[in-house]
């Protein structure tokens, strides 16, 4: 038999479907590949047994003929989604041993249609970061390395066990969240495909929060099939969820291989950054091309608060963490160290239980809601976000989709940048704008760089969308023909 | 804004973190650089723009008043890092 | 500004003081499920046994909102004659404490859900005062600790966290402990009325925070402090009188009041210093991102105000019109719904005095008296009135019909039918009458005499006759023949 892992998520689940081979099988070559992988660090917790379990009773509905749209399907998940009776971290050490007694939404949806969970996946922690070097369980590796070089790249995050393990073939497919660009960075460095939905089409229900009003789930998959047919499970309307729209889901798969021809793409000129590498243009360029040879129309377009969206962002995400994270204080669940009395006891735990970037923003996110600087931060930067949502509003009427790099840079080197945290922020500058506004964006693997790492263009929808941004990213899919794979180095 | 040692103090005792002696200095330098770095927003007037509410256009959504959650104290408390007869136990606070 | 009353006035070593009073009233909504989660709001269950995870703040979990709590919020705005705000935004207020599991609590601070009201409190001597309500805003209770169970720890049940309370915050309006305590009886009879509070002290349904300061008359408002969580009228008014003093003894000693919270001590009679200065709070209020702002439409809240009861305020304005009660007895019948309609059903098609005067009167110290309420009155509206149809068609004397309403409370049984078998009809023969009289003159041949000059003395040969017929002789009628008999002029 064939190396079952080198299957797209379609094409297992076609398999699967024509009985060439089962679940167990699939799984189990996973679960093999997984304890072959440990190099790379991208699972927290590996259940294997639990995937054995569900993979048998998978076999036995597709033996019935009830399989659902995942049937048998192994996926990784982001140790942000809270998985019933598995520990869940959100890579802290913070909620050390936490068993949830619940399961997220939108896993439970996977689950609902048939996928087996084969493990919890390695992330920033608390979703912080842009390059899953800020773990409890460690840092992520790249399964891409440099063209000659072997040290150890990021495979950016905060999402970097989930966009590692599919690059590395660790799973079918991963669960992402996305706040500033956590999905689609991590995707664009591990030439993997990520999509951000419209806030609101996926539940926020038992995900770890990291920013409230930012955060929002998607996959991380090998081509833009696979994440249209993974999203389509994720989403849908949950009344748990507050924020959540009740809205019936599309049929993503269906969009693609439709015409782009008379797409207005539209191409924002302040996301020319001062400094972008001259690979980056080059590739952006490349993209503009492929898609008016697809018989779309490029129209240029103006955002023109892009430059504030990163400071404001860093303002609303921290605020809003400082507040999110103040439940991790030792009492019910999680790390206790025991203190002289209930306020000791607080802030031992939550010293000890929280690491330097997560205690930054925290501290940064107090600073600003704090009396007297309350509007001048949040307030401010919560106006911000207003007008840079008017701007894609107001591009929105000229254009169907804007296409953008993803990242202004490949993946960097493991330590490279952590000394530097503003330097850090700034890899989610096309990213961020996003997710203030709301909107759907999805990473494309389209290239590599000159060091032979992959390169990822964004694409960025209305509001509810995203069966444009399919179409569009099938059709840039299609052009790039990206088949560039990292070698297979860290097999044990 | 630059911060000083004594506001990384306050602000991490209101937020509930130990920070020893030799982190303040470093954190307070840290902290500056992103603060200075944020108020970039300041050269931008923002007079009479409506503070963003929600990131899309959506209404708030409701439950009716009907009971349909309870009776979990075996599953509230199993994660507690300390626990006796269905309470948390913390230590003693004194008002 | 209102001119300060003699008698409200406390005299210090110095001279006169004033007592200034504004009320926050915490009073939990009457709703099944808290305010953002399906758990339970019933009182007294066993330690976290109501309590969902969203009551316990497990990571992922998010708030959805009890629409039965805003419209709750909404009728007891309306019952305060106040403004209702069609857009109001819940806010989180950030701290530490235990019984807080989401280290926040969510609350209304800037757009509350009602703004301006009044409530007016009747007092002695005719006297009412409007109190100005300055707001109402939703918000969720925190759990419990209990900090005597053991010497070196609390216990915290969340059974409480999440349960929806209404803040109802007044203007310092009130002068006196027994304004405020007024203040507080008032409250709560609106909220019962509008069945939207069931007003249960003892179980903490109403706690009262109190902001007591003291002035010279005219002066500035002075310092003040808030005694927390005051659970009972009386304490209300044993907490006021101890803090104004105690305010005044530090000002005439020359010392400042410090702004602080203070717990009153029922035990001890007095107040203390609840938090230490140092540990000044910084709530940090922002909109919680969780939630979207609160939109009501005028036709919802129309739809409520036509659902309002009669309000004791109007209730009292139409029983001294329509039924030409004194303002006392109104004001006792409308204090609570029940006694009200309890006197409309017994004054139905009744003389509407002679129904409240037995309803205020023999009926409520009955009630009082063998320890029943309204509701489990062994005699019913309708047996009320018909005893006083007995009275009024002269079947029976007012005498008569006490000893009647006695039997009828000790064993429920019909008026007319205890009159019929126990032989208690009026005497009305003539004849008969005529014949006592006769027997009662002839037994007292010298006060007879006397009572030619002596006019008194003819209600003793009444009480002589009423006496012989054991009460059932009609007094007006034995008056009438006595007086002939005995050659009093009936008009002296
Ligand atoms: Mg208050
Ligand atoms: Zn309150």
């Amino acid at each position: 038999m064939t190396d079952l892992t080198r299957l797209t998520l379609a094409a297992a689940r076609d398999g699967l479907a024509k009985k060439d081979f089962t679940s167990g099988e699939l799984t189990g070559a996973y679960v093999s590949a997984i304890e072959a992988a440990s190099t790379l660090n991208t699972y927290i917790t590996v259940t294997a047994d639990k995937a054995r379990e569900m993979a048998r009773a998978s076999d036995e509905r597709i033996a019935k003929g009830d399989a659902g749209a995942l049937e048998g399907i192994p996926l990784g998940i982001k140790d942000l989604f809270c998985t019933k009776d598995v520990l869940t971290t959100a890579a802290s050490h913070i909620l050390d041993g936490f068993v949830p007694p619940y399961e997220s939404s939108v896993t439970q949806n996977l689950w609902n249609d048939g996928a087996v969970m084969l493990g919890k996946l390695n992330n920033d922690e608390f979703a912080m970061g842009s390059s899953n070097e800020t773990s409890f369980y460690g840092p992520v590796i790249n399964p891409w390395r440099r063209k000659g070089s072997d040290s150890k790249l990021v495979p950016g995050g905060s999402s970097g066990g989930s966009s590692s393990a599919v690059a590395a073939r660790l799973c079918l497919g991963a669960t992402a969240t996305d706040t500033g660009g956590s999905i689609r960075q991590p995707a664009s460095f591990t030439g993997t495909v990520g999509i951000k939905p419209t806030y609101g089409r996926c539940s926020r229900w038992g995900v770890v929060a990291f920013a409230s009003s930012l955060d929002q789930a998607g996959p991380i998959t090998r081509d833009v099939r696979d994440a249209a047919i993974l999203l389509r499970s994720m989403a849908g309307y949950d009344e748990k969820d507050s924020t959540s729209v009740d809205r019936a889901v599309p049929d993503y798969e269906a969009s693609l291989g439709q015409s782009v021809k008379g797409l207005r793409v539209g191409i924002p000129k302040e996301y020319r950054v001062e400094g972008m590498p001259s690979e980056i243009e080059a590739l952006w360029a490349r993209g503009i091309d492929w898609l008016k040879a697809a018989g779309a129309e490029i129209v240029e377009v103006s955002l023109p608060h892009t430059k504030y969206a990163l400071p404001s962002y860093y303002i609303i995400a921290p605020a809003e963490a400082s507040s999110n994270l103040a439940r991790y204080d030792g009492v019910r669940y999680g790390l206790r160290v025991a203190g002289k009395d209930i306020t000791d006891l607080y802030e031992r735990t939550r010293a000890e239980g929280f690491g330097a970037e997560v205690r930054r923003r925290v501290l940064i996110g107090t600073y600003v809601l704090s009396a007297g600087y309350y509007d001048a931060y949040y307030v401010k930067a919560q106006q911000v976000r207003a007008l840079i949502a008017r701007d894609f509003t107001q591009a929105f009427e000229k254009v169907d989709v804007l296409l953008t790099p993803t990242a202004p840079s490949a993946a960097f080197g493991i330590g490279e940048k952590t000394a530097d945290p503003l330097s850090m922020y700034l890899n989610d500058v096309f990213t961020v704008p996003v997710n203030l506004a709301g909107l759907p964006g999805i990473s494309i693997p389209a290239g590599l760089s000159g060091e032979g790492l992959p390169l990822g263009l964004q694409l960025i929808g209305r509001a509810f969308d995203e069966e444009t941004l399919f179409r569009a990213a099938h059709a840039i899919e299609q052009a790039a023909d990206f088949t560039a794979e990292p070698e297979a180095w860290w097999r044990a | 804004m630059s911060v000083d040692q004594n506001t990384v103090r306050r602000i991490a005792r209101l937020a509930r973190i130990a920070v020893t002696q030799e982190e303040l200095a470093p954190l307070a330098g840290e902290l500056s650089g992103i603060l200075a770095w944020v108020e970039q927003l300041n050269g931008l007037d923002t007079t009479g723009v409506e503070p963003m509410t929600s990131a899309v256009a959506m209404s708030l959504k409701s439950r009716e008043d009907v009971i349909t959650s309870g009776n979990l104290q075996a599953e509230v408390t199993r994660n507690a890092p300390l626990s006796e007869d269905g309470f948390f136990v913390v230590p003693k606070v004194v008002e | 500004m209102r001119e300060p009353r003699k008698e409200d006035l406390i005299e210090g070593a110095t001279g006169p003081w004033e007592i200034v009073l504004g009320l926050e009233v915490h009073a939990q909504v009457a709703s099944k499920a808290k305010l953002f989660s399906g758990a339970s709001t019933e009182f007294g269950a066993e330690p976290n046994t109501q309590v969902s995870f969203v009551d316990a703040a497990m990571p992922g979990m998010l708030p959805v909102i009890n629409w039965y709590c805003v419209e709750q919020a909404v009728r007891t705005g309306l019952g305060l004659k106040a403004q209702i705000n069609l857009r109001s935004v819940f806010d989180r207020k950030n701290y530490f404490y235990p019984d807080l599991p989401q280290g926040y609590q969510i609350s209304q601070f800037k757009y509350p859900v009602v703004g301006e009201g009044v409530i007016v409190i009747d007092l002695p001597g005719q006297r009412s005062v409007s109190v100005g309500i300055e707001r109402l805003h939703l918000e969720q209770d925190a759990g419990k600790s209990l900090h005597d169970q053991d010497p070196s720890n609390s216990f915290v049940d969340l059974n409480r966290s999440g349960v929806a309370l209404m803040e109802i915050v007044s203007r310092p309006d009130m002068r006196s402990a027994e304004e405020a305590q007024a203040y507080v009886r008032k409250l709560r009879t609106i909220l019962r009325y509008l069945g939207t509070c069931d007003g249960n002290m003892d179980e903490g349904s109403l706690r009262a925070d109190v902001n007591v300061s003291v002035r010279r008359i005219g002066a500035e408002l002075g310092t003040r402090c808030e005694i927390k969580n005051v659970n009972s009228i009386r304490f209300i008014g044993q907490a006021i009188e101890y803090e104004a003093r105690r305010q005044i003894d530090v000002l005439e000693d020359g010392g400042v009041i410090t702004q602080e919270t203070r717990l009153f001590d029922p035990r001890a009679g007095e107040t203390r210093s609840m938090r230490s200065k140092e540990e000044a709070h910084d709530y940090r209020y922002f909109p919680d991102p969780d939630l979207l702002p609160l939109v009501l439409t005028q036709n919802q809240v129309d739809a409520i105000a036509a659902s309002l009861p009669e309000l004791p305020d109007e209730k009292k304005a139409r029983f001294i019109s329509a039924y030409g009660l004194s303002p006392y007895d109104a004001t006792v019948l409308v204090a609570e719904r029940a006694p009200a309609d309890f006197y409309e059903a017994v004054a139905k098609g009744r003389d509407p005095k002679l129904a409240a005067n037995w309803v205020t009167g023999d009926f409520f110290a009955a009630l009082a008296r063998e320890g029943f309420t309204i509701e489990t009155s062994p005699v019913s509206a309708e047996a009320l009135g018909q005893l006083i149809d007995l009275i009024v068609d002269g079947t029976i004397s007012g005498r008569i019909a006490k000893q009647v309403f006695e039997k009828m409370f000790k064993d429920g049984r019909d008026p007319a039918k205890i009159v019929e078998e126990e032989g208690l009809r009026q005497v009305t023969d003539l004849s008969a009458i005529e014949a006592s009289i006769d027997a009662v003159i002839a037994a007292n041949p010298d006060k007879a005499a006397q009572a030619k000059d002596k006019p008194n003395l003819a209600g003793w040969f009444v009480g002589q006759v009423m006496k012989t017929t054991s009460g059932k002789a009609n007094p007006q009628v034995v008056n009438e023949i006595l007086l002939r008999k005995l050659g009093i002029s009936s008009a002296g």
